[in-house]
């Protein structure tokens, strides 16, 4: 401290050294009833909010409780008084929300769902949610964005709908869940046999074939393999089977798409014809999600994202 | 070309950084100051600006105005649906950039007004001013003159002075609530607000408004007062430097005022004008007016401060003394530096052509005419079309190509309105809205809604984009295009 400073500021009045002293700057005032400020407001919390531990306990805080609704495990709802904890807040806050998107869900549930399809408001919502409920709970399968994988999961976004892709058949997907199969023909069919009717299977949609075994592969089709009995005489399968069309250019189980060649491409509907195929089971919804929730699913995959058709 | 010496704290030669016996401590002691009401045109124009400003403050919130998207209030900043209405303007979030060139022309001004002409701002318009000034004269009302207020101070706690003291302190209070009250009524629909607050219905937010800004009006208007100016506000150091020499600022004549042998106060031999000029003195008489009636309390004869508010406060106290004495007026004035130090002075004017005064005209101008423009040309409908990238792209069934798209439809206007969405470049059968047969969009509401480009897997090799012609029903020719971009297989490989 200079020595001019310490002549016009007041000091403790301890000296060391001769001449080193120390200067009593007093806070200002505004910063000390600042302070105290903070202390009358601490005790007030204290006092309203959780604060103290005592032993295994805490106190609970005064006048300061939070209802909420909560929901058990077995389904049935109750109401909870407790005293303010942020998970109590929480609670409350996700009631007074899901009220709030209730209202909207309430609106979906009543309405059908052409009507629905119909009102520019309505779709806004079911977009937005429908997202979340199909990010959450479909799209570990059908990927984000409902794009599919072939040889695991159908594609939501193009127009090929196996069990059908009204509202109806949709909602009855989801709710209920599908159990997709072909048996194998292996053992059934020689080899040469299982060749000519991959053939035939190639030539329905136009893909790169031998076209003498595609004859032959014709014959086996309708007659001694069976397979027009599920997929019909055409080729064009059966929504209400969840068999699959033939003549069309997309593909599921067998991987054609994904093939350079033309061997390929007759490989992978070979192995399909010989091994069949027991994976294409979509899990039961109706349980686990509400029914309200599924009709705004229906409604997103059908509109927002394959368009039913 | 800046004057070192404005930074000093007085007109001697030492700067305020030095130990002086001027210095000022870390921590100074509040010296309350009682200022001297004055008559005069400055005192006038303070009056005429805080009128104005009061009674568009107080007023605008209570005005008001046909809506129908939400309550008939010509000002209001609906911070629930994010819609500021200013009058016929409805601004959205979106509309911020507004709001940030409001702002730099708001700071450009002050720069430009700053270089001409002092700290205008500050003395004048400033709300800690205006507010300060309203505390100051509700004391003057019920305490009296400053002689009477500083003989109040000096008594001891009886009956007058608690009464005197106590009332216009409420006075300032209740004054500080309706401040608080009427910024919050800026914010919802202020008649409603009314009901609620005094029911006890209002939300928890805007007692906490009302009650901060009470705390705080009240705080720096009436208690803090000129301590805002000298030790918080920022504003009050940086337009110092923006001072040039031919700012014209609010001096004291120090050349006329003390003439050679220094200012001296009227006494004997020294009454006459006539006499004063023989003996080498001044015309300043030292009645310390302008110190009274000033609202920083600093002597203005000791130039140039950085507490100086520039309000005209104490050129009008002088004038006035002037007038009575039978001097000229002007000891105090609005005037140059360059000039008051100037061999051969001239009338004050307002010196312009310089570069900086011009610069900021200049950008003043621009971005004025931008604002203009933008708010003029803002558009009733927002649309945004977004792809959809998951996937880019789908094959149907019949080889045709897919491609989906977010349709965002902003309505900014005061009425429901329908929508219709075409393509354009492709066959108009291309487009696909599901069942939507019209999107309806409420008032100040706006939607999402999903379309689908199914192309020919032929044509879809050839297209990469696509436009979407967005219209209104009530308005077509201000249909929106929007291009975006249509991906095929050619990408896939």
């Amino acid at each position: 401290m200079s020595q001019d400073k310490a002549k016009s500021v007041s000091t403790t009045g301890h000296v060391w050294d001769e001449n080193l002293q120390e200067l009593t700057n007093p806070l200002p005032m505004w910063w000390v009833w600042t302070f105290y400020l903070t202390i009358i407001f601490s005790i007030i919390y204290w006092i309203m909010y959780p604060a103290w531990p005592i032993g295994t306990s805490y106190t609970k805080g005064v006048g300061n409780t939070i209802t909420y609704t909560n929901k058990k495990v077995d389904g049935s709802e109750e109401q909870k008084t407790t005293h303010w904890n942020m998970r109590s807040k929480l609670m409350s806050e996700m009631n007074a929300h899901n009220a709030e998107q209730k209202q909207w869900f309430d609106k979906v549930a009543a309405t059908p769902y052409e009507e629905v399809s119909k009102n520019a408001e309505l779709m806004n919502f079911v977009n937005s949610a429908g997202k979340t409920l199909f990010s959450d709970n479909c799209a570990p399968c059908h990927q984000a964005g409902g794009v599919g994988k072939i040889g695991f999961s159908p594609n939501l976004v193009d127009d090929v709908w196996i069990y059908g892709g009204t509202y109806e058949k949709i909602q009855e997907t989801i709710t209920g869940g599908r159990n997709g199969m072909m048996p194998a023909f292996k053992g059934v069919l020689p080899d040469d046999k299982l060749k000519q009717v991959a053939n035939y299977v190639l030539s329905l949609s136009g893909e790169p074939h031998d076209a003498e075994a595609a004859k032959a592969g014709d014959a086996i089709f309708h007659n001694e393999g069976g397979c027009a009995v599920c997929h019909g005489a055409e080729g064009k399968g059966n929504p209400d089977l969840g068999s699959a069309n033939l003549t069309d250019k997309n593909w599921l189980w067998a991987n054609v798409p994904g093939q350079s060649t033309a061997e390929g491409k007759l490989d992978e509907v070979v192995k399909l014809v010989s091994g069949g195929m027991s994976r294409g089971k979509m899990p039961v919804w109706g349980g686990r999600l509400k029914p309200e929730q599924i009709k705004v699913l229906t409604l997103y995959v059908h509109d927002s994202l394959g368009g039913g058709k | 070309m800046r004057y070192p010496h404005i930074l000093k704290i007085d007109g001697g030669t030492e700067s305020m950084t030095h130990d002086t016996p001027d210095h000022s401590p870390l921590y100074q002691k509040h010296i309350p100051i009682h200022t001297r009401s004055v008559k005069g045109p400055f005192r006038n124009f303070k009056t005429l600006v805080l009128i104005v400003a009061f009674a568009v403050f107080f007023i605008l919130p209570w005005l008001p105005w046909e809506r129908h998207s939400a309550a008939g209030q010509a000002v209001m900043f609906d911070l629930v649906t994010r819609r500021f209405f200013i009058f016929d303007l409805v601004t959205y979030p979106q509309d911020i950039f507004w709001l940030s060139m409001l702002l730099f022309i708001a700071a450009a001004f002050l720069f430009f007004v700053t270089g001409l002409i002092g700290r205008a701002w500050c003395g004048y318009f400033c709300f800690q001013t205006l507010w300060s000034d309203v505390f100051i004269m509700i004391e003057h009302w019920i305490q009296g003159e400053r002689p009477a207020r500083l003989r109040l101070r000096k008594q001891p706690w009886n009956a007058e002075r608690i009464l005197k003291i106590g009332s216009s302190h409420f006075l300032m209070i209740l004054v500080s609530f309706w401040t608080g009250f009427t910024f919050a009524a800026y914010f919802t629909y202020a008649p409603q607000l009314f009901h609620d607050f005094f029911t006890g219905h209002a939300a928890d937010v805007a007692y906490f408004t009302v009650i901060l800004l009470t705390a705080t009006t009240y705080m720096c208007g009436g208690i803090a007062r000129e301590q805002i100016c000298i030790y918080m506000c920022p504003y009050a150091r940086f337009q110092s430097v923006m001072y040039e020499k031919d700012t014209l600022a609010v001096s004291y004549d120090a050349r006329r005022g003390e003439g050679a042998a220094g200012r001296v106060a009227p006494k004997e031999g020294l009454r006459t004008r006539e006499d004063r000029v023989a003996k080498g003195h001044g015309d300043c008489i030292d009645c310390g007016f302008c110190v009274q009636v000033c609202p920083t309390g600093i002597d203005i004869r000791k130039g140039m401060q950085y507490q100086c508010i520039s309000c005209g406060l104490c050129i009008d106290a002088c004038n006035n003394i002037m007038d009575s004495v039978g001097y000229p007026r002007g000891l105090i004035r609005y005037d140059s530096e360059a000039n008051l130090h100037s061999d051969t002075p001239t009338k004050p004017h307002l010196k312009w052509k310089n570069l900086k005064v011009i610069g900021y005209g200049a950008s003043l101008v621009i971005m004025m005419a931008w604002l203009v423009w933008a708010v003029a040309h803002r558009t009733a409908v927002e649309v945004r079309v977004q792809q959809v990238r998951q996937p880019l792209y789908v094959v149907l069934s019949d080889g045709k190509v897919r491609n989906r798209y977010q349709i965002h439809i902003v309505n900014k206007t005061e009425h429901e309105e329908v929508f219709t969405v075409k393509v354009e470049d492709v066959p108009e059968s291309a487009l696909d809205l599901g069942n939507l047969p019209e999107i309806r969009v409420r008032a100040g509401k706006d939607l999402n809604i999903t379309a689908k480009i199914d192309l020919e897997h032929e044509l879809a090799e050839h297209t990469h984009e696509v436009r979407f012609v967005v219209t209104p029903h009530s308005k077509p020719e201000e249909a929106v295009v929007r291009e975006v971009n249509f991906h095929g297989q050619q990408e896939a490989h």
